[in-house]
């Protein structure tokens, strides 16, 4: 009986389509609440480095100084903290992954002199 | 009486999913001895509750074990919530055993697959992965994560679940049901499958009691320490343990089995009387001096965390004392007799967890 259950199971195989996905030909599909990768909105920044202090791994560095912000990719484990502690919600968590990449990749963000106000 | 010869097993070996070495003493074919060593794996999270908020901790916490991180998440914040005195939503308490229950699910379906790999079973294997690969679609679309959730926060869940989510995990529940139903049957009665696990590596009720056996290795000698048994929300959704007296690897594994189709009831029950209201309650301020203990089943047995506040942000000390680790004297002394090609099933059948044990 056994084989006739598991033996069912294994020939509807044959005539099903793969369970897996012919990547990368067929593109992975995400979910809208996936947590791909931050996204970073300097015009409403009010570089209160908030983001700096909680995220767990050190990723998001801020100078003051220089008005500038930069994510470490490669260190950032998408979990989504910063994202809930921004006062000014300009973080955000975008579905899509990083791409793979040779060298490691740190994107540096300007902000603007005078925030913008909010909507 | 053959010559004593010394053959080590392990950190790096095909029936292995984790860095184990154990050093086994063998007469001919049959092991006298089993010495286990771990270290292979540490990474010294609990030291970075130093460091961190009790908040951000949370996500270090998830990251213990990447099977059971969700109960981690749990275990985690639990024991922070009772040491500042926070009661949360009871939405958010079903929500938890909705996703933690989820991930007993794929937990067993993960470790059944190994089992199976293990077996040399490989069509089981990989239907058991299969079917295992719809919750974590379900984890993705409801918290973002397939595998780190990121779902518990300190005082409550993060995400709320939408009609249409609801009504996707219980379709989701309904087709795994029907798919273990084909696969469980196979554990259960496949001759092959029987005639490799029954009788193999027995380990009777009174020395899982003497040992503190917890888990499925407990639940498989018919010792009851089930957690669940003594939570108010579990009693609410209608838990009953899954308890096998035969104590042999077979028992072991389908105990998995059975509480897959268990776990995949409660989350049903649990969405369907899931309450309204909140998800969560702010939490803020310094965490008060005092320490308190939290427990959660998680898919191989009970897991303990402490945590200490010392009146900062940051908490004293929080510390993790997981299954596996309990596990490993019940492994050592069913492997103390038995023969060499048994030794991958017995290390298998406790479902080690070698970076949680090891942090
Ligand atoms: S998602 Fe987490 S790890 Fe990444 S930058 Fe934000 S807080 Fe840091
Ligand atoms: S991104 Fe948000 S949290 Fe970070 S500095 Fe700017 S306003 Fe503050």
């Amino acid at each position: 009986m056994g084989i006739l259950k598991f033996g069912g199971r294994l020939l509807s195989n044959m005539v099903h389509k793969p369970v897996t996905r012919n990547y990368p030909a067929e593109p992975r599909e995400y979910t809208d609440r996936t947590r791909g990768h931050v996204e970073f909105d300097p015009g409403r920044c009010i570089l209160c480095n908030i983001c700096g202090k909680k995220c767990p791994t050190g990723s998001i560095h801020m100078d003051k100084a220089a008005r500038k912000l930069t994510v470490d990719r490669m260190l950032c484990i998408q979990c989504g903290y910063c994202v809930d502690v921004c006062p000014k919600k300009c973080l955000s968590m975008a579905a899509d992954y990083i791409p793979p990449d040779t060298e490691k990749i740190i994107d540096t963000y300007q902000v603007p002199e005078k925030p913008k106000e909010e909507a | 009486m053959g010559k004593r010869t010394i053959v080590p097993f392990g950190p790096q070996h095909p029936a292995l999913p984790e860095p184990v070495h154990l050093d086994l003493e063998l007469e001919d074919e049959t092991v006298v001895r089993a010495v286990p060593s771990i270290g292979y794996v540490h990474r010294g999270l609990e030291k970075l509750t130093e460091s961190y908020d009790y908040e951000s901790m949370t996500y270090v916490m998830e990251r213990v074990c990447g099977i059971c991180s969700f109960g981690h998440g749990w275990g985690y914040t639990g024991a922070v919530e009772g040491l500042m005195g926070v009661n949360i939503p009871d939405r958010a308490e079903y929500l938890r055993i909705v996703f933690h229950e989820l991930s007993r699910v794929h937990s067993h379906l993960l470790w059944l697959g190994l089992l199976a790999d293990g077996l040399g079973f490989d069509s089981l294997f990989m239907h058991c992965w299969r079917i295992r690969e719809k919750v974590l679609d379900v984890f993705e679309a409801v918290t973002g994560g397939r595998v780190i959730l990121s779902y518990c926060k300190v005082g409550g869940v993060k995400k709320d679940l939408t009609p249409e989510m609801v009504q996707r995990i219980v379709s989701m529940c309904d087709d795994i049901e029907e798919d273990m139903r084909r696969t469980g049957y196979v554990f259960m009665k496949d001759s092959s499958v029987r005639n490799r696990l029954c009788g193999t590596g027995v380990l009777s009720k009174e020395d899982a009691v003497e040992l503190c056996c917890v888990g499925p290795v407990a639940r498989g000698s018919g010792v009851d320490n089930d957690v669940r048994s003594a939570s108010k929300w579990y009693r609410e959704v209608g838990f009953e343990p899954v308890l096998y007296d035969e104590g042999d690897c077979w028992s072991r594994c389908m105990v998995r089995v059975d509480e897959v189709v268990q776990s995949l009831n409660l989350v049903r029950t649990a969405l369907r009387n899931l309450p309204d209201g909140d998800i969560a309650v702010p939490v803020k301020g310094p965490a008060p001096v005092g320490d308190f203990a939290f427990r959660v089943e998680q898919p191989r047995g009970e897991a303990f965390y402490y945590v200490q506040g010392n009146g900062t942000k940051n908490l004293g000390r929080a510390r993790v004392r997981t299954p596996t680790n309990i596990n490993i004297p019940a492994m050592v002394r069913t492997l103390q007799g038995c023969n060499l090609q048994d030794v991958s099933m017995l290390v298998i059948t406790i479902d080690p967890c070698i970076s949680c044990t090891e942090r």
